[in-house]
């Protein structure tokens, strides 16, 4: 019997998520000749959109039509995935803030294995499917193997797998909303807050010095900040800093925080997890300063220097005010 | 209110390098700093201050070797007024789901109104907070940064979601919550508050206490090996004094529009 692999498509009032079109290449890796279905929770306009949208990429999907899908609510869309998934199938979902959410607790209910925030996918051989992933933020990758016997929830990272813009398919597209049945949820969605803009504007910033974790103390910002002023950009900083509340959110780079795209983007203690990285776009030169040599940071800077930056960091904006 | 909070001791990677061992079986532990798990102690922070609110109790948890006893006197230090410990070979190597199993053990040994885990850990999995509401049939909310106690059966929560915005829902009770960095600045633990909690006495669990066999948390899930990828050619590392360096990374930042 053929695999059946399940892509959970992510959508906003209709519009596909980036991942939707990265799944299909995962599924693809999988088994290339398995049917890959396309799972589209929603209501009304936004859900007929995105089924359509997601049929040009899928040779089936199953659209699920639910007030109170309006909003994503995992809480939600669990038990009707439960009810609408054959057994020991494999469900591909976005590793994002929705996947976190929804995956684990899938995983046990469907008493399926779950191999969270995969990077690629290594082989599949009968009943195994081997995965790599990656731990301790990125600085070591590691080789997983599940057992797929009783199906696998998978939820794969975003910008892992390359994405299928081909939309060569003319998918049908299945009402399955009987099938997945009402949900009466314990968690009640009741609104999105979105982030507050800051007095800085760093998402339209040529040139932006990055402060992480190895800064140290929050007094040592001011060494970026000179460094900034020195080069006309601007500091933005990774998460720490924020969780520390040494900066305000609306300078935060990443998944979590602002996407920005520089010419220039300068990375000063940064060990370079993928949702700070993921934030960057737009291929600037990237500098990165780090005591630690096998910072991820330095596999997608440009320029390396491996020094302790604050006695670096100094030295540099002496000599951009010397030279400039 | 009762509230556990799941806690992992993890090695700090703020402290460390982490290497590969030479058969890339596991990495070099011996020289390795182990901290409670960054997301584990804003949890614990959390439930401290919930407690402090509304009455209650908060209960700190772990899953691990002998070395882990050392993390739930830490966050006893911290305010967490008792402390559970599993210890079992067999745990050893299970999986997410096999830690789920065993803490769902020790929920049902207890009576909690809210169960708190970290979001994530070193492994970067964000999976066994998830895994333990579903083995509990309990409502669950991964990634909270914000939690207002409505009533004794309600919580008005936020979870972080992309680009910085908040989630807001509420939650009826008893639930499970995993809890994102940011959501509060946990206090610090001085050493004085450690050795106060030195002599306390925490209860150690094996599997057989928890009603659980071997087989049960046999995992399904393997790590193979670790190894570091060949990956592109990666930065181009600037070499000399630090002088030579600077002056060098200027010349570059002033071709490709590093300085206006």
């Amino acid at each position: 019997m053929s695999r059946e692999i399940f892509a959970y498509i992510e959508h906003a009032d209709g519009v596909l998520d980036d991942s939707a079109l990265e799944l299909i290449n995962a599924a693809r890796k999988i088994d290339d000749s398995a049917k890959v279905v396309a799972l589209v929770f929603g209501s009304g306009d936004a859900l007929n959109k995105a089924s359509e949208e997601a049929a040009k990429t899928y040779p089936e999907v199953w659209k699920v039509e639910s007030a109170s899908l309006t909003y994503p609510n995992a809480e939600v869309v669990r038990p009707m995935l439960v009810n609408l998934l054959p057994k020991g199938c494999v469900c591909l979902i976005p590793h994002d803030t929705f996947g976190i959410d929804l995956g684990p607790g899938l995983s046990v209910k469907l008493g399926a294995s779950y191999l969270p925030d995969i990077v690629d996918i290594d082989k599949v051989e009968g009943d195994k499917m081997v995965v790599v992933r990656q731990e301790f933020a990125g600085q070591v990758h590691t080789h997983v193997e599940c057992d797929m016997r009783e199906g696998v929830v998978v939820t794969v990272r975003p910008g892992s797998f390359e994405a299928d813009e081909s939309k060569s398919e003319s998918g049908t597209v299945v009402d399955k909303s009987a099938e997945a049945g009402e949900v009466d949820a314990k968690r009640k969605f009741i609104e999105v807050k979105e982030a507050e803009a800051g007095d800085v504007d760093i998402t339209a910033a040529d040139i932006l010095v990055s402060v992480g974790r190895g800064i140290g103390e929050e007094e040592n910002i001011e060494i970026a900040e000179e460094l900034a002023e020195a080069l006309g950009g601007v500091v933005s900083c990774s998460r720490p800093i924020v969780d520390a509340k040494w900066m305000d959110r609306s300078r935060q780079v990443g998944t979590s925080g602002k996407t920005v795209k520089p010419k220039v983007y300068i990375a000063l203690g940064i060990s370079g997890a993928f949702q700070h990285v993921a934030g960057i776009k737009g291929n600037p030169f990237i500098v990165a300063v780090n005591t630690n040599p096998k910072a991820p940071i330095f596999q997608v800077a440009d320029v390396g220097v491996v020094e302790d930056l604050l006695e670096f960091v100094p030295v540099l904006t002496e000599k951009v005010k010397e030279m400039k | 209110m009762e509230i556990l909070v799941c806690v992992k001791r993890v090695p700090d990677t703020a402290e460390n390098e982490i290497e590969i061992n030479s058969d890339g079986t596991d990495i070099e532990r011996d020289d390795l700093v182990y901290s409670v798990n960054e997301w584990d102690n804003y949890a614990v922070e959390e439930a401290i201050q919930i407690r402090d609110k509304v009455g209650g109790s908060v209960t700190v948890v772990t899953v691990g070797d002998e070395e882990s006893d050392e993390v739930l006197r830490r966050e006893m230090a911290m305010g967490a007024d008792k402390g559970i410990h599993v210890n079992d070979e067999a745990l050893e190597s299970t999986d997410g789901l096999g830690i789920a199993k065993a803490l769902k053990a020790v929920v049902e040994k207890g009576s909690y109104d809210l169960i708190l885990t970290g979001a994530q850990a070193d492994d970067g999995c964000a999976q066994v907070g998830g895994m333990l509401a579903a083995l509990l049939d309990l409502p669950y909310a991964s990634l909270v940064n914000y939690i207002e106690v409505v009533d004794d059966k309600t919580l008005k929560i936020g979870r972080e979601i992309e680009g910085g915005s908040q989630e807001i829902s509420e939650i009826s009770m008893p639930c499970v919550l995993s809890i994102q960095t940011g959501i509060n600045e946990p206090r610090y633990v001085g050493i004085r508050g450690i050795r106060k909690v030195a002599g306390v006495d925490i209860p150690e669990m094996d599997l057989s206490e928890l009603g659980l066999s071997e087989e049960e948390v046999a995992p399904r899930v393997k790590r193979l090996d670790y190894f570091v990828p060949e990956m592109g050619e990666g930065a181009e590392i600037l070499e000399g004094d630090m002088e030579e360096i600077a002056e060098k990374l200027v010349e570059l930042l002033k071709a490709k529009g590093g300085i206006k």
